[in-house]
């Protein structure tokens, strides 16, 4: 009797569970796969829709400008990716186990890159290390030195990458270096390991898949981001600047598919070796310690002075762009004034665009938590259709190799298709929410699966064995548990959506300008103090999003949280 | 006044004796008979309707214009999607199948072409064509594009910069190639910016083919960056960040008035230059109010405004003002172009530009 109601429970669940997946597949699909066909397809036609076989591609390899810009931009991405992953490791690693003060004060300058669109780093750097920047000719001749680098090519764009991937990289090692089993390193200690060799054989191997998927992200933000190399590229060319020469310099739409196809490629390679790493990772012991920190003083010495330098950079190129933005007439009249943020006379016309940004990134916020948090949850927790799941599981991490550029171009010949049913949306803000949840869905999906992950498999047992039906178990306590990981997510898919610039360029209608598109239009048209005015808002607005945050997750840590901290 | 409504009715007069003697376009007759008695707006045109209008007019201008708009169609809601001219052709080009917008304003002629040539654009001659010069619109009948005002290549001087530096003021394309200028000058990508394209295109017709691009040859070695738009090296030599900005004549006087040190040189040679011409999208359901807008945007009111910003405009109009900034004889400045090779020859120059300097800033070549 026993046994047969067991049975009838499971395969109840299991009937809600596949018709989800089925579901979850179908989303993914619309929101990725489809639009990447289409685009695929685009690239094999010419600028009339006729079929031009390998023609693109032809003409692509052939042009040695347009291969140049595919040789900047792995240097651009291996460098970033290098730097930032390094710079973000030594932040991570002194905020997360060592014993320094001020450690919110670092976290919070640290994470305000994150908050601004990359256009307001490019333009930071622009009036520090500029023509006419304060570093280059010594604080307006205040100083007796003056430092001319060469800002506008390849070093401006890696120093304005390193800013805008340093953060995401700090994220990712931060909540990798969190979680460790303090087991392990007693253990090692027990057993007479020096620092070193525990660092070596515990710390390291714990966070490898932090490590490699920070590297991974960082590597495809840089490779794929557009608004840096915009401000500060000058005449050296990336492929996302190129994409964006080919569509709306040259207007040939069927050359930039071409140029986004080979966009996605690398992308694609380093995703497939993330895949391969992370596969080796096992989820963390429901029995494991948190770490404890222990004292030393030369180490948290040496940590301080690092932390102290990084902040220092951050806040010093956002504070430029801070003051810029209240310059009457850089450098000719440095009189304060609010000139530049009555944004009626420059590009963007007006205030609205930033309110338009308010709402459709609070529609992507609520939308795309709920959905990316069920779709981890479908995929990672659930035990039918493995397959259709491993597709899914491909589906939501693939958009991690696709540039905002190539969504907004693919969305744009998907959805405008007459046939389309969905062509509805198309000139509507739900096209710009639906093409940002697409675009962020892999790192919010990422954080998801990784708490998901951390939870043992055996509280689902347990629930099973009980007969308690899936659902409620995900309710009363998957999502209480993941609830930190969830708010997380909220505030990243928010914060994204008013900063990214490329998947929506496309795609924005008439009345439905975003800020962060207005930033780039003005840098573009010269308006260069106002752009700054625009980024300072969105940063502003950003700052104040993830204080509520803060608040509300710090609530939640002191009512769910406890069982996470160790009463020592 | 007196003087203008005569000249514009013997127009419509011709004009509808033309248009009798091939199929016989009565619209087209009443219209013009309309725009003669003074231009009365239909504004008993359906309640709330809305219009989306594509635009490469600048920013700063548009709140100005439309003004008389929002007064005469208060009815009407226009959506206004703003961008530089090879953006807005892209966008246009991109939704081909499935138009968004209803009507473009204010974009270059030469982008026009390129979008008829698509056969995106549909015929309307709007209420007082006949009142525009000829050259300043599409001649074929209905026209299928027609021009507001013209802008032309200018260079954006930061006088301050030059002299801490010790230089002279260039003042023709020919000055921009000497050696003390390398490095300090900027100026529009073809590829994108409506200002660029005109500046080649001109010097393409001003000098021939092989001696235009011997000469941006030249020029190229004292590029310090091409900007996707026209009106930033005008901003970036009012900042100094560049010196010398080719931009265009309104954007180099506007950084004047804002205070920057800014002189407004028009080339000595002559300027490059394209009409900023609206147009009808070929869709299904062509809305009557975007007819209402083309008609009012060739109409007095904002021909007035746009004469405020643009020393040339479209229609006739003796004792038109000149703004301050400009040449007195602002038309014996443009260089002789024709619009129609400019938009046939638009790809092959680009590509040529592209082959050429794209790959510039790469050391080894």
């Amino acid at each position: 009797m026993r046994t047969m109601m067991l049975s009838l429970v499971k395969r109840r669940g299991s009937f809600g569970e596949r018709a989800a997946i089925v579901a979850l597949i179908a989303a993914l699909c619309i929101m990725v796969l489809l639009p990447l066909i289409t685009l695929f397809s685009k690239a094999f036609e010419g600028k009339t829709g006729e079929f031009t076989g390998l023609a693109n591609f032809a003409r692509y390899f052939q042009s040695p400008a347009l291969l140049q810009s595919l040789w900047h931009t792995a240097f651009i991405s291996v460098g970033t990716a290098c730097i930032s992953v390094c710079l973000a490791f030594v932040f991570a690693y002194a905020l997360t186990r060592t014993g320094i003060k001020g450690k919110l004060i670092f976290k919070t300058i640290a994470l305000l890159p994150l908050f601004a669109p990359t256009m307001l780093h490019g333009i930071g750097l622009t009036y520090l290390f500029g023509n006419q920047g304060l570093i280059t000719n010594g604080f307006f001749g205040a100083l007796p030195f003056e430092w001319h680098i060469e800002l506008y090519g390849p070093i401006g764009i890696m120093m304005a990458e390193v800013m805008y991937t340093f953060p995401q990289a700090y994220l990712i090692l931060a909540v990798s270096l969190a979680f460790a089993d303090y087991n392990l390193y007693e253990a090692a200690t027990t057993m007479g390991a020096s620092k070193r060799r525990i660092f070596f054989t515990v710390t390291v191997p714990n966070i490898k898949y932090g490590l490699i998927s920070a590297i991974f992200v960082c590597f495809t933000l840089a490779f794929t981001d557009f608004g840096a190399p915009q401000v500060v590229g000058g005449n050296y060319s990336v492929l996302a600047t190129e994409i964006y020469k080919q569509v709306i310099g040259q207007q040939n739409m069927g050359m930039g598919a071409t140029v986004g196809i080979i966009l996605i490629l690398p992308a694609v390679l380093a995703f497939t070796v993330d895949r391969i790493v992370s596969r080796k990772q096992n989820a963390i012991s429901s029995r494991a310690l948190p770490y404890r920190i222990q004292t030393s003083r030369l180490r948290d010495g040496l940590f301080l002075a690092c932390c102290l330098v990084l902040s220092a950079l951050i806040g010093i190129v956002i504070l430029t762009v801070i003051g810029a933005s209240l310059i009457k007439i850089w450098p000719y009249n440095l009189s304060l004034s609010f000139v530049h943020y009555d944004f009626t006379k420059v590009a963007g016309g007006s205030i609205q665009p930033f309110w338009t940004s308010l709402r459709m990134s609070a529609w992507t916020a609520g939308i795309g938590t709920i959905v990316t948090f069920l779709g981890a949850y479908l995929i990672e927790k659930t035990r039918s259709m493995k397959m259709l799941r491993q597709a899914g599981y491909f589906l939501s991490i693939l958009p991690l190799a696709l540039p905002g550029l190539v969504i907004g171009l693919s969305y744009i010949f998907f959805f405008n298709e007459r046939s389309n049913p969905l062509h509805g949306i198309y000139g509507t803000i739900w096209i710009l929410v639906l093409a940002n949840i697409a675009h962020f869905y892999a790192v919010s999906f990422v954080t998801a699966t990784s708490a998901l992950k951390k939870l043992d498999k055996e509280i689902e047992r347990a629930s099973d064995a009980m007969g308690v039906p899936q659902y409620k178990t995900l309710l009363r306590v998957t999502l209480p548990l993941c609830l930190p990981a969830v708010l997380e997510m909220a505030m990243y898919l928010f914060i994204n959506s008013m900063v990214t610039v490329s998947a929506v360029m496309f795609l924005y209608a008439a009345d439905l300008k975003l800020a962060s598109v207005s930033v780039v239009n003005m840098d573009d048209a010269g308006d260069v103090a106002s752009a700054a005015a625009m980024s300072v808002l969105i940063m502003m607005t950003n700052v104040m999003v993830r204080l509520v945050y803060e608040a509300i997750a710090h609530f939640v840590k002191t009512k769910t949280g406890a069982w996470q901290t160790r009463n020592s | 006044m007196k003087k203008w409504m005569g000249t514009a009715l013997t127009t419509a007069l011709v004009i509808s004796a033309l248009t009798a003697c091939g199929t016989s376009n009565n619209d087209a007759n009443t219209n013009s008979a309309q725009a003669a008695n003074g231009n009365k707006p239909a504004t008993e045109a359906a309640a709330n309707s809305e219009i989306t209008v594509y635009t490469a007019l600048e920013d700063d201008q548009i709140g100005a214009y439309l003004a008389s708009f929002k007064e005469q169609y208060p009815n009407i809601k226009v959506n206004i999607v703003r961008d530089s001219t090879g953006i807005i052709t892209a966008k246009l080009l991109a939704e081909k199948d499935n138009p968004v917008a209803d009507v473009v304003w204010g974009t270059a002629a030469t982008s026009l072409l390129v979008l008829d040539q698509n056969g995106m654009l549909e015929g309307y001659s709007p209420k007082g064509i006949e009142n525009v010069l000829p050259e300043f619109k599409d001649t074929g009948e209905p026209a299928h594009w027609v021009g507001i005002d013209a802008w032309e290549t200018a260079f954006a001087v930061n006088t301050a910069e030059l002299k801490k530096k010790n230089l002279p003021i260039p003042q023709s394309y020919e000055d921009l190639t000497k050696p003390e200028y390398k490095g300090l000058v900027v100026m529009p990508n073809p590829a994108a910016s409506g200002t660029g394209f005109l500046t080649v295109s001109g010097l393409e017709q001003l000098m021939g083919d092989a001696k235009a691009w011997d000469y941006l040859d030249k020029l190229d070695k004292n590029i310090a960056v091409y900007t996707q738009s026209g009106s930033k090296p005008a901003k970036l030599a009012g900042t100094g960040e560049y010196p010398i900005g080719v931009s265009f004549g309104y954007r180099a006087i506007e950084e004047k008035k804002s205070g920057a040190p800014i002189e407004v040189v028009f080339p000595k040679e002559g300027s490059g230059w394209d009409v900023e011409a609206n147009a009808l999208m070929k869709k299904d359901n062509i809305k009557p109010e975007a007819k209402e807008f083309l008609d009012w945007a060739i109409s007095a009111e904002p021909m007035k405004e746009y004469n405020k910003n643009y020393a040339i405009i479209s229609i006739k109009n003796e004792g038109a003002s000149i703004p301050e900034g400009y040449k007195a004889d602002p038309m014996s400045q443009l260089i002789k172009i024709d619009l129609n090779k400019a938009a046939a020859s638009r790809e092959a120059t680009l590509a040529e530009w592209t082959k050429r300097y794209e790959a510039k800033s790469e050391p080894k070549e």
